[in-house]
């Protein structure tokens, strides 16, 4: 795009800058747009599921629902308390939501299709994700109010808990695909298990367990039900969010479901083949990348909102079980699985 | 000119935040300014090309060590009154820190002038990625130094497990293996009480 506007009689380093906040823009405008229609999906998945029929007024089908919801967030004041640190307070809600855009600049939607094809993709999402604690903890404390304190100190020790199983099974994940590049982690997978014939890591009996690791860890690294006990309404009103309203809290919405496509996303990619077609025929490739990309990912987002709509809140100590003492031993005894099978087939024993 | 322009924002922003570590009255504002200069010293290595260094500068001390210490600096107690009272007793203390540091950046600088250490050893080419090159030293000529650093990090881990870890006898720990085996017969009896009798549990 860099050399198309500087066809246009631009200097490369204008051109190279124009270049940069256009692929942005067509990255996070049709993700904006994306968070609003799957907000819709999936309240029309719980209502679904509890036999209710969801949104249907504004609009067709209620389709126009979300962005009433937005138009309606717009509109309100904005309320500080007046005990609340006020630069923090306007500043957590910013974070959430920029860290949540900012991941997407290294996934790629097909061959060359990605902002940045850097090669410390998946360290750019980990270290990307782990800022996404920040917001949480910054509202919490700059509310200046007791719910959402207990909610940001409960964020902290879950996000750091999931984090690291998370990173065992990227180490996977990286060391089968032999890179860090998320487009060559994609090609990787093409046709590696099965004969030639399926194409993922899913599909690889040895990473199997270690994409259902990372979608059970995905589900706890947004704060997802079963797994949303920073927001759990019963014991902490709204959690981080208690104290925030109108735009501000647009934010925190509008970042959770960035974040949570974007997990979406992550298990499509890593584990399920990303933007190839899940089996390795020929005539399958002619379907473009995208197409099978967003299909994956709108599945995963259907698991998403059908755990969410069937399974019941974790208990703290639960969680805290489930991330420290199985997962955090299972991923370790993969990595050291994983590695010790290369070391056998493809780098020869004696290495 | 971008390079340029990035570097000057990150150099600049680093120092600026340092700054404002010490000066912020509050401690939490001095984590969070913290923060901020871990995040711009990793765009910094980005403009050298150590991009492995500044995703992992991110990773382990933005995203993991700041976490926890905000989460103790949140839940800290503090009166301001009695910091500032400190301020002139441990005065000759931070200067005599003060001095050191001074001492070893002059030192530091006429010792880069005189010229590099590595006798005027080149860089590898830039066209293996950050990541192969570190594994491959780290797995070749400091294999001994990084195993050592690993066993070490571990005596530490076990140390604050053993300093930290307390058995108490009045708590009743969680058997996850009985709560899943639980049958609705052991765990509900239906009785039907007689009037003014009231029920045994």
């Amino acid at each position: 795009m860099t050399a198309f506007f500087q066809n246009l009689g631009m200097t490369y380093d204008w051109a190279w800058f124009t270049a940069t906040i256009v692929g942005i823009l067509v990255i996070a405008l049709p993700l904006m747009l994306a968070v609003a229609m799957v907000i819709y999906a999936e309240r029309k998945i719980w209502a679904a599921i509890a036999l209710r029929r969801g949104p249907n007024v504004v609009g067709p089908w209620g389709l126009l629902q979300s962005f009433a919801d937005g138009l309606k967030v717009f509109l309100k004041e904005t309320i500080i308390p007046s005990s609340a640190n006020k630069g923090l307070f306007l500043i957590a809600p910013v974070i959430t939501f920029t860290v949540a855009l900012i991941v997407w600049a290294v996934v790629p939607f097909d061959v060359g299709v990605v902002l940045t094809d850097i090669n410390v993709g998946l360290l750019y999402i980990l270290a990307a994700s782990s800022l996404g604690v920040y917001g949480v903890i910054i509202a919490g404390w700059a509310s200046n109010s007791k719910y959402p304190f207990f909610s940001a100190l409960r964020a902290a020790a879950q996000m750091v808990s999931y984090e690291v199983s998370i990173g065992f099974v990227l180490i996977c994940v990286v060391l089968y695909a032999g890179t860090f590049n998320l487009t060559e982690i994609v090609l990787a997978q093409k046709g590696n298990i099965g004969f030639g014939l399926l194409n993922g890591h899913g599909f690889n009996p040895l990473l199997f367990p270690m994409a259902i690791v990372f979608l059970i860890s995905s589900m706890a690294e947004t704060f997802r039900t079963p797994f949303d006990l920073v927001e759990a309404e019963s014991e902490l009103v709204a959690g981080h969010q208690t104290e925030y309203s109108s735009m501000s809290f647009a934010l925190f919405w509008l970042g959770e479901y960035a974040n949570v496509i974007l997990m979406c996303a992550l298990n499509a990619i890593l584990f399920w083949g990303g933007f190839l077609p899940p089996l390795n025929i020929e005539f399958l490739y002619a379907v473009p990348g995208i197409v099978w990309l967003l299909l994956k990912m709108g599945f995963f987002f259907f698991v998403f909102g059908w755990v969410k709509a069937t399974v019941p809140r974790y208990r703290y100590d639960q969680l805290m079980r489930l991330g420290w003492k199985i997962f955090l031993p299972l991923s370790l005894l993969f990595v050291v699985l994983v590695s010790g099978w290369l070391m056998f087939t493809r780098y020869g024993v004696a290495a | 000119m971008i390079a340029i322009f990035a570097f000057y924002l990150f150099a600049t922003l680093t120092i600026a935040s340092s700054v404002m570590v010490i000066f912020a009255r509050n401690p939490v504002h001095s984590v969070l300014w913290l923060i901020l200069a871990f995040f711009n010293a990793a765009g910094l290595m980005l403009l050298l090309g150590a991009e492995f260094i500044a995703m992992l500068l991110v990773i382990v001390y933005v995203g993991a060590v700041a976490v926890l210490f905000l989460f103790i600096v949140m839940m800290l107690d503090i009166d301001f009154a009695a910091l500032r009272s400190g301020f002139t007793k441990n005065l000759p203390f931070g200067l005599i820190v003060a001095l050191v540091l001074l001492a070893e950046i002059v030192v530091a600088v006429s010792a880069w002038k005189a010229g590099p250490v590595t006798g005027g050893a080149q860089p590898a080419a830039t066209t293996q990625p950050n990541i192969e090159a570190v594994g491959e030293l780290l797995y070749t000529r400091f294999l001994f130094p990084f195993e050592i650093a690993g066993l070490i990090l571990l005596v530490a881990m076990i140390g604050a497990i053993v300093l930290t870890h307390r058995s108490r006898g009045d708590v009743r720990g969680q058997k996850v293996s009985r709560q899943v085996d639980r049958r609705p017969d052991e765990a509900i009896k239906n009785l039907n009480p007689a009037v003014g009798e009231g029920m045994k549990l």
